[in-house]
């Protein structure tokens, strides 16, 4: 299988990348780790007529700390994340979810600003930065913008991404030391997508939960942010009568698509699962 | 439709040797790999990045080239399985192993799983068994079933590491 044909362009600064995306216009596209535009380009289901390479932008590369918050560079590989020191101790959710991305060699390639900015549904990360409340630097041709994660996806393969805009890098705000986390993914196989997936954070104060947010990847469209089902376990110690409260909140809002992972009623349903063993687990690692 | 893609001009190190060609911006890596430079020992497999047989090792990463583009990798060091032998061209530790293992059957995933398996012992020089299926997750086998696979990693990782091989009780 080969791709159709595009030109090839590869600037060396983001400034450079975001001349090019908005004078070539609608039929140039970004590339970054090329693991999800590639095989769709193989499959005619891109059909670019250039490719803009990001992968010589210096800038758009590394995880940094800024006050409060960490900032992820759009460029930074999954295996990136995994080897930073700095993720593992602060943001443990995103070292346990980028485990389990594709396969090693996928994480090797595959971009944290890809798997973000991309809008396909099945892709984990951008429950994750739901949960955490993560904004994205937008950088476009008249400038800058900070789009908050929630209010990013607006259907699949659909977001907020202006013509010609970049998204440059996510800045994660720090959850409190001692919290809890898990994200309970279901697959099929290794590489697979999400069946269903929910993402916890929580802390705990005096046995019962303190402050929860519940993420859900490939339940919808979207992304979905599940606040009714993490407002139902505030100030309880997740009994199982909550747990099944909290699951059937979540349910309410999926609409995933029947699909080779299962009809829609089976996926709604292990949806429930995996919110009830994310709660479970994070609330046994807080502190 | 498009006029025909202006043709690039791509250079990088292949198994040590600085290696170049006009390429068109679509040609896949692997092509590449195969075609101008007769390297067949880098197999086609799936391409839709599932399957990992064509997996090379480039700047020190294990990636699967039908998933890359050649001018992406313009400047790259890469190396296939034609360039993992000792430099006096006997076998190398891994590549005894999947012999002395039985680590293959039909052969068809042996260059990717060997390539993949270079990468994760440079990482991880002594892997558990959990571990090596966790590393290789990315290469299928549809012949050993993988447990042959497991043990000549694990016989190339204590030849490496100057221990003898010793294998799990049944």
């Amino acid at each position: 299988m080969i791709p159709g044909q595009f030109s090839y362009h590869r600037p060396g600064t983001l400034r450079d990348a975001v001349k090019l995306l908005a004078d070539l216009g609608d039929e140039a596209r970004p590339l970054a780790g090329g693991h999800s535009l590639i095989p769709m380009m193989k499959l005619r289901l891109a059909t670019p007529e250039h490719l803009v390479d990001l992968a010589g932008i210096g800038e758009l590369k590394g995880i940094r700390r800024d006050g409060d918050a960490i900032v992820i560079g759009a460029m930074t590989t999954q295996n990136e994340l995994l080897a930073s020191g700095e993720i593992a101790s602060s943001l443990p959710i995103l070292h346990e979810t980028a485990l389990l991305i594709a396969d090693p060699q996928v994480r090797y390639r595959g971009t944290v600003g890809g798997n973000v900015a991309n809008g396909d549904p099945g892709n984990d990360m951008p429950a994750l930065m739901l949960t955490l409340g993560a904004t994205y630097r937008l950088k476009g041709p008249a400038g800058d913008r900070d789009v908050a994660a929630r209010d990013f996806y607006q259907g699949a393969y659909f977001t907020a991404l202006e013509p010609g805009e970049i998204l440059a890098s996510v800045s994660i705000p720090v959850p409190p030391s001692g919290h809890g986390y898990a994200y309970e993914k279901l697959k099929r196989k290794i590489g697979d997508y999400a069946t269903a997936a929910a993402a916890v954070v929580l802390t705990m104060k005096g046995g019962k939960v303190a402050t929860c947010s519940i993420g859900l990847t490939n339940l919808s469209e979207t992304p979905l942010l599940a606040e009714e089902a993490a407002q139902a376990v505030i100030g309880t110690t997740l009994d199982d009568a909550v747990l099944k409260k909290a699951a059937a909140a979540a349910i309410e809002i999926m609409s995933p698509a029947g699909d080779g992972r299962g009809p829609v009623e089976y996926r709604k349903h292990v949806g429930g699962i995996m919110v009830e063993r994310a709660l479970k687990r994070g609330a046994a690692r807080a502190a | 439709m498009a006029t025909q893609a202006k043709k690039t001009q791509v250079s990088m190190k292949v198994n040590g040797a600085e290696v170049d060609g006009l390429v068109e911006p679509r040609t896949l890596l692997v092509h590449f790999i195969r075609e101008n430079l007769a390297l067949t020992g880098t197999h086609i497999g799936c391409e839709t990045t599932h399957c990992g047989a064509c997996t090379v090792d480039l700047d020190g990463m294990s990636v699967k080239s039908c998933t890359v583009f050649a001018v992406q990798a313009d400047g790259a060091d890469i190396t296939t399985i034609e360039g993992m032998a000792n430099a006096d061209g006997t076998l190398s530790a891994l590549q005894e192993g999947f012999r002395q293992m039985h680590g293959l059957q039909c052969g068809f995933c042996t260059p990717g799983m060997i390539v993949r398996a270079h990468r994760l012992l440079r990482e991880n020089p002594n892997p558990t068994e959990e571990e090596i299926r966790f590393g290789i997750a990315g290469n299928l086998c549809r012949c050993t079933g993988y447990q042959n696979i497991v043990r000549a990693i694990q016989y190339a990782a204590a030849k490496i590491n100057g221990v003898e091989f010793k294998e799990a009780a049944e």
